[in-house]
């Protein structure tokens, strides 16, 4: 682990170092994200990245230099030689040696992404053409996540409307996933039709949703806020109308958003019976049945 | 005979002219994939494209092979042609052999992985707790929306072993007709070449009422769930083999009787025994995996 | 074809026989330098028609908003891109290559089984029919991702039949054609050309046919149980029933990732021959360069599901297909440093062929170095689905593969149509070439980094800039084809006459050296002997 921190902190000095404006190498490269996962994610990817650049440097470096210089125009004779055994075998333990130095913190991180104990709140996310649906399946709270109007409206062919003038376009959804911040948030990801996948960025996870059987991720958010992601797997005409907002609270601060949503959902629910409130599994999986045998 | 003889001396490596074979095919496929697609969306119009399509590929394969067997009786076809062939042929077989790896490893996936899942087993107990909880992992199954209704699925040890004995046989039979081929003893060859595509076209029949049998009274169909999909898209696809195998040995019977072949160049007939052979292997896999474990 | 030679009298000697006349030459020959001539001309009208949709999918792209199409052609623009591109033009480019060189390099008189070989020809125009016309069925063309990923798949219309077979076809045909390869070069090979000996090309394409024919049958396997998911009831991909949407994409994956290395492997080998020629010296490390090739083929089978870290696998199986796909930078590597030790001390010049060859080892090196990076399982879950996808395989298709291809008939044309080819135009197709192909492609790397996903016609603001730079690199790229296109014609009308050797000192470099410029309908009547 100590070195994905090494890596990491040495990344962060160096594109520190390259680019003085932050803001504009957050527009071309991964997010470091508001999870421990994301940010172990990212130090990965800049390590990866900078052996890259340093292998791409050397061999490209030789290349150039061979170009440049043993030029027939120069009037360089060609030497015979057509075999090494000693460079050969140099360059092949080298890279495997690089291989295990990556793969090393890699395995350590999957590990860590596969442990889905202790998680505090578990969500069900549910993938349709084209919204979301999330369950707070131990607090019977259920809605579904849409595209936002106004998104939605400028989206429309020749519709006129410029992108740039919609705050948030086709990143904005009419209700939002709201979670505690700092809380192990266990999320279980199905599909009612086709594959979707559900992701956001800043918290280094993408899984994707499959009808018929249930994923598992989790993540906890450090820092409240609104994070934004989308669908990430071909779901048909409107996959790329499908956003995924994710509200991070503070405990209390959620706490009374569920109490809120407990509420109205019982009001709503009293008259038209049960309906309205979706929840225990069991209902769900006779749903699930009937579109299924349809 | 005595030229097909004659051109194992010949050291020029045979070309062919130009062909219209080719394109026949290419043309007639196209008409009867077409035909076959628009069959597929419900065109009244599809079946009689398709139709047309399949003897268009029927005429092609009469007169391709034709073209091929007539150069082969006139000897054009030296050591090295015959070479090209058998490599082909191998290669060809292999493929067939992957293609079938396909199924096994969706029959294998199903049986090991998905089905599994689906009743909690792994890491994927949740999978059954909110979507499945009824559904216990067990095999064979229609999975847990129980597909296609409750069905029955074929004993090995019925008409399965029967078939099994029967391609079994088969083999051996043709095995002899080969040494027979080759020792010239060419009244054994014939009978028991006979046997042989007889015995394909028996386990073709049975087969068939088979199918019948389990569409009829098992009720266990193409749509019986997982398992239906693998049990008909195996046997099936091993049927056709085995019907395509039976009617290259019965074309190779009919070159027999017609005299061709000689003792030391037999390639068409080769072939077919590798096809045979293959067709023979895969069943067995079928008999272990699908039918008795 | 200049070789018209008198016409023989025993209708067995094939050998007195020029071409036919007129269609019929075409439509009956089993000539491989005429089939090797379909093969690449069908291959560039396909890469003019798959670009022409990769132009639509970059016009949409544009800017952000829909201006142009509907989303859901928008699919269909991206899957039949990507079918075309893959099957209908990089395949059939150097099936064709190989048919035309293979039997030169190697010295013997045609293919091995000629008439199979114009069937496979043939047979891949039928399945590209079939395919095209599938976008005027109603429901639209196939929209799904040239994945074809169930259930989506199982939404399209009527066209979805004609696309299954179109592809059943198109596997028929690289499944002949690869047998029909292996066979030359197993049973043909001149007297004394051991397989050691072989040129590289001939070898990575031995290896490639091996390849073929094990995978193109799996991915007809798959599509057939799509067919029969959608008509006849089956339910391997439902989990309704017991299946599982993953199994389709474990299929298509054990085939989908060997294609990849189906495109890019004679890619190799074509660099192989064209460096050592123009460094004038020996290729370095030729056993290596086997080596490694066998190495690469046999890793691809057994790497598939690093294109399904997110599907939910369990985390063994995430591990050793991560461990697995890293393995491949070791050969793949040693192939990078064979080419640059070729270099090192020779005497360079720069002809076209090599500037894409050189252009090839730099764009194909970054490409395979986003490779690995995706290779790394926790991080392709943010990879996972993003224009960094996109960038990483067309470095390693369009300056790996197509660059090769390019640089492949620059290298050889002189000696198919006995003219060189307009030098100077060629440079500047080069240059435009390699600018635009990075213009296009390098801000993708940002896009799919900074979180831009795949397969969308629209986006959010944030990600205008670069889709502008790279839909600009696109159009460029695209007009500097229409060069291409037009220098090829040129060639083939006239030019500057070539000696057999074409390129000084290249006599050493392989057999196809040897015959005369253009070289005649019948080459190797007479194996000549290697010593
Ligand atoms: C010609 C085609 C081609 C080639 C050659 C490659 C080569 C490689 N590819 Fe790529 N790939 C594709 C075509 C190709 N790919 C396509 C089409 C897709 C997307 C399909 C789709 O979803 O539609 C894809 C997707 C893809 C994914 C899935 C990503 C995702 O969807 O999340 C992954 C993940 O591991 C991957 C990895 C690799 C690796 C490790 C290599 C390696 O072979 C690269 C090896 C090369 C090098 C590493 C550079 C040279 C080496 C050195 C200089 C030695 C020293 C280097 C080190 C030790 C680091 N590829
Ligand atoms: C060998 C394969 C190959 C090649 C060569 C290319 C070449 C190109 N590709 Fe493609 N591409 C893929 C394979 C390939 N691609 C694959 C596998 C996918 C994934 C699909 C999926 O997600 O399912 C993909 C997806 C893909 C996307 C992502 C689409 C999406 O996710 O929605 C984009 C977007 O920019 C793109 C662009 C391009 C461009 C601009 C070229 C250019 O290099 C093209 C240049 C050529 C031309 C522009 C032709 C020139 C012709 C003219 C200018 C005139 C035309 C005239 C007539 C036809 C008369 N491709
Ligand atoms: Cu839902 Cu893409
Ligand atoms: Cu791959």
């Amino acid at each position: 682990m100590k070195m994905v921190k090494r890596a990491f902190v040495a990344g962060m000095a160096l594109f520190g170092l390259a680019s003085p404006a932050m803001a504009a190498w957050s527009d071309v490269n991964l997010r470091v994200g508001v999870t421990e996962l994301s940010r172990e994610i990212y130090g990965l990817h800049m390590l990866i990245l900078w052996i890259c650049v340093a292998i791409a440097v050397a061999v490209f470096g030789v290349m150039i230099y061979s170009i440049a210089t043993f030029r027939k125009s120069k009037g360089a004779v060609p030497a015979t030689f057509d075999h090494n055994t000693k460079a050969e075998v140099i360059w092949t333990v080298i890279p495997v040696l690089i291989l295990v130095g990556m793969a090393i913190p890699a395995a350590r991180t999957l590990v860590k992404i596969d442990d889905m104990r202790g998680s505090e709140l578990t969500v069900k996310v549910t993938g349709y053409q084209w919204k979301w649906q999330y369950e707070y399946v131990d607090h019977g709270v259920s809605f579904f996540s849409t595209l936002a109007r106004t998104s939605d409206e400028a989206r429309q062919l020749d519709s006129g409307i410029r992108p740039e003038s919609v705050e948030n376009y086709l990143l904005e959804v009419d209700n939002p996933l709201v979670v505690p911040q700092g809380k192990k948030v266990r999320v279980l990801i199905t599909a009612n039709d086709v594959i979707h996948a559900w992701w956001v960025p800043d918290f280094g996870m993408k899984k994707d949703a499959i009808p018929g059987y249930i994923n598992e991720m989790w993540f906890r958010a450090d820092e409240p806020g609104i994070y934004r992601g989308q669908c990430a797997e071909l779901c048909g005409r409107d996959h790329g109308f499908m956003p995924v907002v994710v509200e991070v609270k503070s405990q209390a601060d959620f706490d009374a958003w569920l109490a809120a949503q407990q509420a109205a959902r019982q009001a709503a629910a009293a008259p038209a019976a049960q309906t309205a409130a979706v929840v225990s599994p069991v209902d769900q999986v006779a749903a699930v049945r009937v579109a299924v045998a349809e | 005979m005595a030229q097909a003889q004659a051109a194992h001396g010949s050291d020029k490596y045979y070309i062919p002219h130009g062909s219209k074979w080719p394109a026949v095919g290419a043309v007639t496929l196209f008409v009867t994939m077409l035909g076959t697609a628009a069959v597929l969306n419900g065109s009244s119009m599809g079946p009689w494209i398709a139709y047309l399509g399949l003897a268009g590929v029927a005429y092609m394969f009469f007169g391709w092979f034709g073209t091929v067997i007539d150069e082969s009786q006139r000897g054009l076809y030296n050591a090295g042609v015959d070479r090209s062939f058998r490599m082909g042929m191998t290669w060809f077989i292999f493929s067939e052999v992957m293609f079938f790896a396909a199924f096994f490893g969706a029959l294998y996936y199903a049986r090991q992985l998905s089905v599994p899942w689906l009743g909690g087993e792994g890491s994927r107990f949740m999978t059954n707790l909110f979507l499945w909880p009824d559904f216990e992992a067990s095999w064979p199954t229609n999975g847990p929306a129980g597909i296609g209704g409750d069905f029955q699925t074929i004993p090995a040890f019925g008409l399965p072993a029967i078939n099994t004995a029967i391609l079994l046989t088969s083999g051996v039979t043709i095995t002899i007709a080969h040494h027979a081929l080759k020792a010239g003893n060419r009244g054994v060859l014939k009978i028991f070449l006979a046997l042989t595509f007889l015995l394909g076209f028996a386990f073709v029949g049975l087969q068939a009422e088979e199918y019948i049998h389990a569409y009829k009274e098992l009720n266990l169909t193409l749509g019986s769930g997982v398992y239906g999909s693998t049990f008909f898209m195996l046997t099936g696809f091993h049927g056709l083999h085995v019907t395509i195998g039976a009617i290259m040995l019965l074309v190779i019977w009919l070159r027999v009787m017609k005299g061709h072949f000689t003792p030391t160049h037999h390639f068409a007939f080769e072939a077919t025994a590798w096809y045979w052979h293959f067709v023979d292997v895969v069943w067995l896999g079928l008999f272990i995996f699908v039918y008795w474990l | 074809m200049s070789a018209t030679q008198t016409h023989g009298h025993a209708a067995d000697h094939h050998d007195d026989h020029g071409p036919a006349k007129g269609i019929t030459r075409w439509l009956t020959t089993t000539n491989h330098k005429d089939i090797g001539t379909m093969y690449l001309v069908f291959s560039l009208v396909m890469f003019l028609i798959g670009g022409a949709m990769a132009l639509v999918i970059r016009a949409e792209l544009f800017v952000p908003g829909m201006q142009l199409v509907d989303p859901g052609f928008f699919n269909t623009m991206t899957t039949v891109h990507a079918l075309i591109m893959v099957f209908g033009a990089v395949m059939p480019a150097t099936v064709g290559l190989a048919n035309w060189m293979i039997p030169l390099q190697i010295g013997a008189p045609d293919m091995a089984l000629p008439r199979m070989n114009n069937f496979s020809f043939w047979l891949l125009v039928a399945a590209f029919s079939l395919l095209i016309l599938s976008l005027f069925m109603p429901g639209g063309g196939p929209a799904s991702g040239w994945t074809l990923y169930p259930p989506l798949v199982l939404q399209t219309g009527d066209a979805l039949p004609l696309a299954i077979f179109a592809i059943h076809l198109a596997g028929a045909s690289s499944i002949m054609g690869a047998i029909n390869i292996i066979v030359t070069i197993m049973n043909l090979r001149a007297p004394g050309m051991t397989l050691l000996k072989m040129p590289l090309f001939p070898w990575t394409w031995l290896i490639t046919a091996y390849l073929l024919i094990a995978v193109m049958p799996v991915f007809a396997g798959a599509v057939t149980m799509l067919l029969t998911d959608h008509f006849f009831g089956t339910t391997f991909f439902a989990a309704a029933g017991g299946g599982d949407p993953v199994l389709y994409q474990h299929i298509f994956w054990f085939f989908g990732h060997p294609e990849v290395y189906i495109m890019i492997l004679p890619a190799f080998g074509i660099v192989s021959e064209i460096i050592p020629t123009f460094s004038r010296k020996p290729l370095f490390g030729y056993d290596a360069m086997v080596y490694a090739t066998a190495s690469i083929a046999f890793l691809s089978f057994i790497v598939w599901a690093h294109h399904m870290f997110t599907v939910g696998m369990p985390l063994a199986g995430e591990m050793f297909f991560m461990l697995s796909t890293m393995l491949i930078a070791v050969p793949t590597g040693v192939k990078v440093f064979n080419w640059t030790a070729t270099m090192w001390k020779g005497s360079l010049s720069f002809e076209t062929p090599m500037l894409f060859a050189l252009a090839f080892l730099f764009l194909f090196t970054i490409g395979g170095f986003s490779g690995l990076m995706m290779a790394i399982a926790p991080v392709d879950f943010q990879y996972h689905d993003t224009y960094f996808i996109v960038a990483h395989f067309h470095y390693v298709l369009v300056p790996g593969a197509v660059f090769a291809i390019m640089a492949a008939v620059y290298y050889w044309m002189p000696k198919w149509t006995g003219h060189m080819y307009d030098t100077k135009l060629a440079n500047i197709h080069f240059w435009m070439s390699a600018i635009f192909v990075n213009v296009l492609f390098f801000p993708q790397h940002f896009l799919g980094l900074a979180g831009m996903p795949r397969r969308i016609p629209d986006y959010s603001t944030q990600f205008a800039d670069w889709n502008m730079v790279s839909s600009i690199g696109a159009f460029g790229f695209g007009l500097s084809q229409l060069l291409f296109v037009y220098i090829i014609w040129k060639c083939a009308k006239g030019g500057q006459k070539v000696s057999a050797e074409v390129w000084d000192g290249a006599r050493v470099h392989g057999l196809e050296w040897t015959v005369p410029s253009p070289a005649p309908y019948h080459t190797f009547d007479e194996a000549p002997v290697v010593k």
